[in-house]
């Protein structure tokens, strides 16, 4: 009898071209970083954003795969960023009583908070003397990633790297966020979640809603806010003052 | 729940014909989520299927970053050569923020109610 021999090579290059195997990678390695979560007790520090790109970093690298290939499956997941954005508007409807009176304290918080977490990381790296475009790279990294790198062009930094501190920063801010948020005895859920948001975007935005109902709206509006006044004053201020 | 996907994709859409026929500096979806909102408030209520698609959607919000985080593999060189700088500005940065954030936030939600 003729048993076909398995040609390995040919099943990996099927895998390696086909979006199904880094889809269900992606998925997999969520599951996973959720599952490690759980395993260490929801402890802020283990973030499942991290954890999984971390994961599925570490693996494109043993495996050799390129980025591109992977992405070519991974834009499914990617593609749904753009309806989530969307979908904050719901959270934000059901605490908008409670956010209304709030209105104006939430402006000048996430008006104020957000520049500093700009310029405070723009003034770490002028004063290590950074390159100019890593420095104007750093400059929108609280902002989310889309937005981000739009201002990132139009301030000459460059907008994959952008994209790059940008989600470094939502995993710093998720990570270790409430520990700092316990130390200054914030413990108002409301500015809590405002804080979040605006410092640490979608990411920590996700942390949030995961948390509190209130602090994730906050978390959304914070977000959101910040994202439009960055785009519009960051380009701005960044012409008068570097 | 498909009804749901055709509402928030609705939105997005019409929010990245408006960034781009007003030359706005922000993203559609974000204008997607104005949309949605006023829509919301106009109609008085969220509609039980989209209460719940959103919810689902947004409990999962974090794995929606994790295809975009592993580009950080293309940029290892980098990286490695400005590891300190990135690493202090970014903590710095955002720990900054955070506790400007939160500490203006919470003194005039005290303040003014």
């Amino acid at each position: 009898m003729d048993v076909p021999v398995p040609d390995l090579k040919e099943l990996w290059v099927y895998l390696a071209r086909e979006p199904l195997a880094a889809l269900t990678v992606t998925l997999l390695a969520w599951l996973a970083a959720l599952r490690l979560q759980r395993l260490l007790r929801l402890h802020p520090l283990a973030n499942p954003v991290l954890m999984a790109i971390l994961l599925l970093a570490c693996g494109l690298l043993l495996t050799g795969v390129q980025y591109r290939d992977y992405f070519q499956g991974a834009q499914f997941v990617h593609f749904l960023l753009g309806p989530a954005t969307v979908a904050l508007a719901v959270p934000l409807y059901r605490e908008w009583n409670g956010l209304r009176r709030a209105l104006p304290a939430v402006l000048t918080a996430v008006l104020l908070g957000g520049m500093a977490a700009a310029w405070a990381g723009v003034a770490v790296a002028l004063a290590l003397h950074a390159a100019p475009e890593i420095v104007a790279s750093l400059a929108p990294r609280s902002v989310t990633t889309p937005v981000a790198m739009g201002i990132a062009e139009r301030i000459g930094g460059l907008p994959s790297l952008t994209a790059a501190v940008v989600l470094s920063s939502g995993a710093t801010g998720a990570a270790l966020g409430p520990a700092l948020m316990n130390l200054l005895r914030l413990r108002d859920w409301r500015a809590r979640g405002l804080a979040i948001g605006t410092a640490s975007h979608g990411i920590g935005t996700a942390r949030a809603i995961s948390v509190n109902a209130q602090a994730g709206a906050f978390a959304g509006l914070g977000m959101g806010l910040n994202a439009l006044l960055s785009a519009i004053l960051l380009p701005v201020l960044w012409k008068l003052f570097m | 729940m498909i009804a749901a996907l055709a509402t928030l994709l609705c939105c997005q859409l019409a929010g990245e014909l408006l960034a781009r026929l007003l030359h706005l500096p922000v993203p559609g979806p974000v204008i997607g989520m104005v949309i949605l909102f006023a829509a919301l408030v106009a109609r008085g209520r969220v509609p039980e299927a989209l209460g719940r698609t959103t919810d689902t959607l947004l409990t999962h919000l974090g794995l929606l970053y994790v295809p975009a985080g592993v580009g950080l593999v293309l940029f290892l060189p980098l990286l490695a050569q400005n590891w300190l700088t990135l690493l202090l500005a970014v903590v710095g940065g955002t720990l900054a923020g955070i506790a400007a954030t939160g500490l203006i936030a919470e003194f005039l939600f005290r303040r003014w109610g």
